[in-house]
């Protein structure tokens, strides 16, 4: 158990060292145009190209100012035989890391693709005639290294016990966020002050901030359209305020009736995670539009002429929402059985009424959770791009006004960067007030024991207006999807409704050719890279998620709330934000990721993490630490307990995880829109694109495809987890009903 | 089973551990001889519980050296260090068997699967646990996963066993058995062992020395019996023993006895080294006789405000001009009913004097 030679070796930074060398000396340094993967780069005149040469190789190419980065390197070779507890180890290593790292990026921001970046260099050490572009393999190899060598340095100290381990696994996900959310993000605040010329200017930002296409008043005198950011707001407060109201209807219809179908009304929460964002728009025109199903209808029953007001902001803020209710019901559901029962009924033997006892108990026992399920629909509603972008109409909002800033004719960054930052203002200031307001205060009833008696009936008429309002939005939902799942099979909704298969064959047709299966649908190509990407980025995301959650939990350490923070920024920041500030953050040395996969990858790990990390420390904080603790003692380190003791603990959160992150995946529209390239598109990229042309048809077509898909991929999941789940529980309850599993002591066995 | 142990010592210097503004330990030191099970006693937040994480390695001290088997282990991380530690939730690994449990600790030190299976087997009899391996935890009794959370710790064969309230989960019957057995498997294997608990009686009953800390310092070290007779403070002798303290003053003394004068009555208890003058006196419950008859009236006037009869005893609360005295009474046929009158006198055992 104890420290023998043989560990101290097993343990060392030794392969890490080797991993920078192989990415300085060996693979080439820089991005590669035709992808590393393919290794034409092999044949093609490695390794002594300037375009594939390693980092050493470089040094005599003309780049010699990577040359300190081999310093770094050495430096540690010295070492190697000294033990951990001698002062000259984490020295060395911490200065080798950290300058390493340091040097690596900083010539990295200086060099770029014109030579010098910033003219003090220029005028320092004159112009200079080579250049260098994005960061490639062999970069990426050398600054993970320096990384490691930085933390192993500093665990060696004493830092966080000496755990390499945990010390690196922070060091890991700091330099990760730092690089994918707050250099992208710190990039858009810059942009907004730069003018057109590129130079910095306070007056380019305030002439775009205070403007009157974003603040302007005009839509309140006159016939003029107001500022998008006060439409922003006005939408994002309706829809708020409507879908608070709406989920507090479901919510206590579901728990507190005796409504027949109410445990099928659960079945809606399900629906938005696998509702592409712009599908309930989709499904709005072909019924309320110009030639929609019920417009037409209407329009021949009272022969009135039909009208477009579908498109603008009655438009959005019904498409909204009917997509975000659910999501206030799945969070009201909880705030109202979180009342607890025995408050209701001393309420009652006190005299109150039915009504008063709702007025003056349960109802201010659930503000607050009234509050965080209005300040949730704000934040989606603001961050709504799909939806807005199909039935906008005249109403512009932030997130499509950013979009058409940088695709448009205008292509202005600075505008879109402005925009960004109104958009961002915003939902960080909701973001804050949910944290900040609702962290502290929490009346949630519920204690550990189980408490008996039953919720107090409802008071009729409160009741009959709940069932009044949600069976028919409940129809009004179930018409929408069926409008989803059929519209693919109608020729042209609303003027041609004969059945046909033609959307489907244009989309996803197959034919055995002469080169066996041939996909031929046009759907085919960006519906395996949109799986593809998706599967790719699922894994990344959750194990990133829980190995944070993990930190957070498990874990104690200096700024760790910062780190928490840091973590949880990215759920407040809108897709179309993250867009354009990737844009702006990777298509330029030394990160150029514009155009590839791996941008697409990067995005939704960073856009999804979050919500890995709700998971992860909701299941890990249901794990008595005292296992961890076990677990150390008896000799293991801690990566060895988070895998063999934490992990299989967690598997049912991490299928969650892995699940959730993969569906996000194929339906985020906001962020992806932007980073899609010809040869990486997304589904819903597409599918928006043939929206655009008018296709609804094929459009919706291929959006029910993605929801079934998806639906398909949970239903899986479900039974492979839930059938596990069962025999495990079955087998310990036939024999004992002694102790609980994961706390190991039940609550009787305590008192004693 | 043959288990290769070399019990360690424990030593701390001048240990202190703060978190934030909060001083969890402060300068505490004391040593452990090896064989010997020492307990770490007192109330809740005293600081046992960070005394023994610190052994463990869980906690690290903000300062002052910690020596296990005389190295300094004081930097030394949980995994690197040679101690064992039995919690009081038992934690054991749900998901995995109790073999696997057992094993868990012989196998991330790198013992192949057999050994390791083996070495499981061999420490699950040594509790009396054969055949039990392939149950899940959480199929046995609270009893039975205790001794499956011991048999784990001394598989590895540690320097030093921790047992971090081992008993508090098991029903007060268990207790004293499982009690029992701990001590007994300590002798046997001749361990080094630290023991928590808030449990005075438990203490008493397994210890070789007992260490009493109080608001993060060590209040007294010593064996039992030391603890019990002669209480170096009115908080130990409120601890250990429910004593009632009451004012008194010593009239004369020599090298062994003081002549001690309580209200009335005179009494002869062992000297400590205080001065003449007025004094504390530590008076254990069963050393306080009440005495009904009026006949018989010589000691202190007194009012028995409460009685409860607890089967092979009664306790009493009785007003007095000492103040509040709680009194244990084994001469049950002897009842008396609340609010009688009665006179006190004392034992002439179980009283102590404490330096005020």
């Amino acid at each position: 158990m104890g420290t023998e030679g043989g560990n101290i070796v097993r343990t060392s930074f030794f392969p890490w060292l080797a991993m920078g060398w192989i990415g300085f000396a060996i693979l080439p340094w820089y991005v590669i145009e035709d992808g590393f993967w393919a290794f034409e780069w092999v044949l093609d005149g490695y390794p002594f190209d300037s375009d594939y040469a390693s980092a050493l190789v470089q040094i005599t190419l003309g780049k010699e100012w990577l040359l300190p980065l081999i310093f770094p390197l050495l430096a540690p070779l010295f070492i190697l035989k000294r033990i951990k507890s001698d002062p000259i180890y984490a020295q060395t290593l911490i200065i080798s890391g950290g300058f390493g790292l340091i040097y690596l990026l900083g010539q990295g921001f200086i060099v770029g693709i014109d030579g010098w970046e910033y003219g003090v260099f220029e005028n320092t050490f004159g112009a200079m005639e080579t250049r260098q572009y994005g960061m490639g393999y062999g970069a990426l190899l050398s600054a993970g290294a320096f990384l490691i060598l930085l933390t192993t340095g500093l665990a060696a100290t004493g830092y966080l016990r000496g755990d390499v381990f945990v010390t690196s696994a922070i060091g890991i996900v700091i330099a990760l966020v730092a690089t994918f959310v707050f250099l992208p993000v710190g990039k858009i605040l810059f942009s907004a002050f730069i003018d057109e010329n590129g130079l910095y200017a306070l007056n380019a930002f305030s002439d775009n901030f205070f403007n009157k296409k974003i603040w302007g008043l005009g839509c309140l005198t006159s016939s003029v359209s107001c500022g998008v950011g006060l439409n922003s707001l006005f939408l994002a407060i309706m829809t708020g305020t409507a879908t608070t109201l709406l989920g507090l209807a479901f919510a206590l219809v579901a728990t507190r009736t005796d409504f027949r179908w109410k445990k099928s009304l659960r079945v809606l929460t399900i629906l938005p995670i696998i509702t592409p964002p712009f599908v309930i728009g989709l499904a709005l025109i072909l019924l309320l539009g110009r030639a929609g199903s019920i417009t037409q209808f209407v329009s021949e029953l009272l022969n009135i002429e039909p009208g477009r007001w579908i498109y603008g902001l009655p438009g959005i803020w019904l498409a909204q929402t009917l997509s975000f209710t659910p999501i206030a019901f799945l969070v009201l559901i909880g705030v109202v059985e979180g009342v607890s029962p025995s408050m209701e009924e001393a309420s009652q033997t006190l005299g109150a009424s039915r009504w008063q006892t709702f007025k003056n108990v349960s109802l201010p026992l659930m503000r607050p959770g009234l509050a965080n399920a209005f300040l949730i629909g704000f934040i989606e509603s603001m961050a709504d791009f799909g939806n807005p972008m199909v039935l906008g109409g005249n109403y512009d909002v932030l997130s499509t006004e950013i979009f058409f800033a940088i695709v448009g004719a205008q292509n202005d960054q600075s505008r879109a960067a402005v925009l960004a930052i109104v958009l961002l203002t915003f939902t960080l200031s909701a973001f804050f007030a949910q944290r900040i307001w609702l962290g502290k205060k929490s009346y949630t009833t519920v204690v550990g024991k189980a408490e008996s008696g039953a919720h107090a009936g409802m008071n009729p008429l409160l009741k009959w207006i709940c069932l009044g309002v949600t069976i028919p939005w409940a129809a009004f939902t179930i018409v929408i999807y069926a409008t989803v799942l059929f519209g693919g099979f109608v020729v042209n909704w609303g003027r041609d409704n004969s059945f046909t298969l033609m959307h489907y064959a244009e989309g996803f047709g197959i034919n055995w050719g002469e080169n066996g299966l041939n996909w031929e649908g046009t759907a085919w190509d960006s519906f395996w890279t949109t799986i593809t990407i998706s599967a790719i980025a699922a894994p990344l995301t959750a194990g990133l998620g829980l190995l944070t959650s993990y930190l957070l939990v498990r874990q104690r350490f200096k700024g760790k709330s910062l780190f928490e923070f840091g973590t949880m920024l990215s759920f407040a920041i809108p897709g179309t934000v993250i867009g354009v500030s990737y844009i702006l953050a990777f298509n330029v040395p030394p990160f150029e990721l514009t155009g590839t996969a791996a941008i697409l990858v990067l995005c939704f790990m960073f856009r999804n993490m979050p919500v890995g990390v709700r998971g992860g420390i909701a299941a890990m904080s249901q794990l008595d630490k005292s296992l961890d603790e076990a677990s150390l003692t008896l000799g293991a380190n801690s990566l060895t307990t988070l895998r063999r003791v934490i992990l299989p603990l967690l598997r049912p959160a991490i299928v969650a995880a892995l699940v959730y992150s993969f569906v996000r995946a194929i339906t985020s529209v906001s962020a992806v829109i932007f980073l899609v390239s010809a040869d990486h598109n997304m589904a819903t990229s597409y599918i928006i694109g043939l929206v655009e042309n008018g296709e609804y048809g094929i459009a919706i077509a291929y959006s029910s495809v993605l929801i079934v898909v998806m639906l398909l991929a949970i239903i899986l999941v479900q039974k492979v987890i839930g059938e596990r789940k069962l025999r495990r529980h079955n087998r310990v309850e036939n024999i004992s009903q002694e102790t609980t599993p994961l706390t190991s002591s039940s609550p009787r066995e305590k008192q004693a | 089973m043959n288990l290769q142990l070399k019990p360690g010592s424990v030593v701390f210097e001048n240990v202190t551990k703060k978190y934030g503004a909060v001083t969890a330990i402060n300068d505490v030191s004391f040593s452990i001889e090896p064989g010997h099970l020492v307990t770490l006693l007192g109330p809740s937040g005293c600081g046992k519980t960070t005394t023994l994480r610190m052994i463990a390695g869980l906690e690290h001290p903000t300062s002052g050296r910690i020596l296990i088997g005389g190295k300094d282990v004081t930097n030394l991380p949980a995994t690197d260090r040679d101690v064992s530690m039995v919690f009081q939730s038992y934690a054991l690994f749900p998901h995995m068997t109790v073999g696997e449990n057992v094993a868990y600790g012989l196998s991330v030190s790198g013992l192949s699967k057999k050994e390791a299976a083996e070495r499981a087997k061999e420490g699950l009899s040594l509790v009396g646990l054969d055949g039990y391996e392939a149950r899940l935890p959480s199929e046995l009794s609270g009893g039975q996963q205790q001794r499956v959370a011991v048999a784990r710790a001394l598989v590895l064969e540690p320097e030093v066993l921790l047992l971090d309230e081992p008993l508090s989960n098991l029903d007060a019957k268990l207790r004293r058995k499982v009690r029992e057995e701990i001590r007994d498997l300590q002798q046997k294997l001749g361990l080094t062992a630290v023991y928590v608990t808030h449990d005075q009686e438990e203490a008493l009953a397994v210890s070789d020395r007992i260490i009493v800390m109080n608001k993060s310092v060590i209040a007294q070290e010593g064996t039992p019996r030391e603890l019990y007779e002669t209480p170096a403070s009115s908080f130990i002798a409120d601890f250990i023993g429910d004593a009632n303290l009451v004012e008194g003053e010593i009239l004369d003394q020599d090298e062994v006895n003081a002549n001690v004068r309580i209200d009335t009555l005179h009494c002869k208890l062992p000297s400590r080294g205080l001065s003449n003058g007025p004094t504390k006196v530590a008076i254990r419950p069963d050393s306080i006789l009440l005495e009904q008859d009026s006949s018989v009236m010589t000691g202190i006037k007194g009012n028995v405000t409460h009685a409860s009869y607890l089967g092979n005893q009664i306790h009493y609360s009785v007003d007095s001009s000492l103040g509040e005295l709680f009194v244990v009474d084994y001469r049950i046929d002897n009842a008396i009913t609340a609010g009688s009158d009665i006179s006190i006198t004392f034992a002439t055992k179980g009283m102590s004097l404490i330096a005020s």
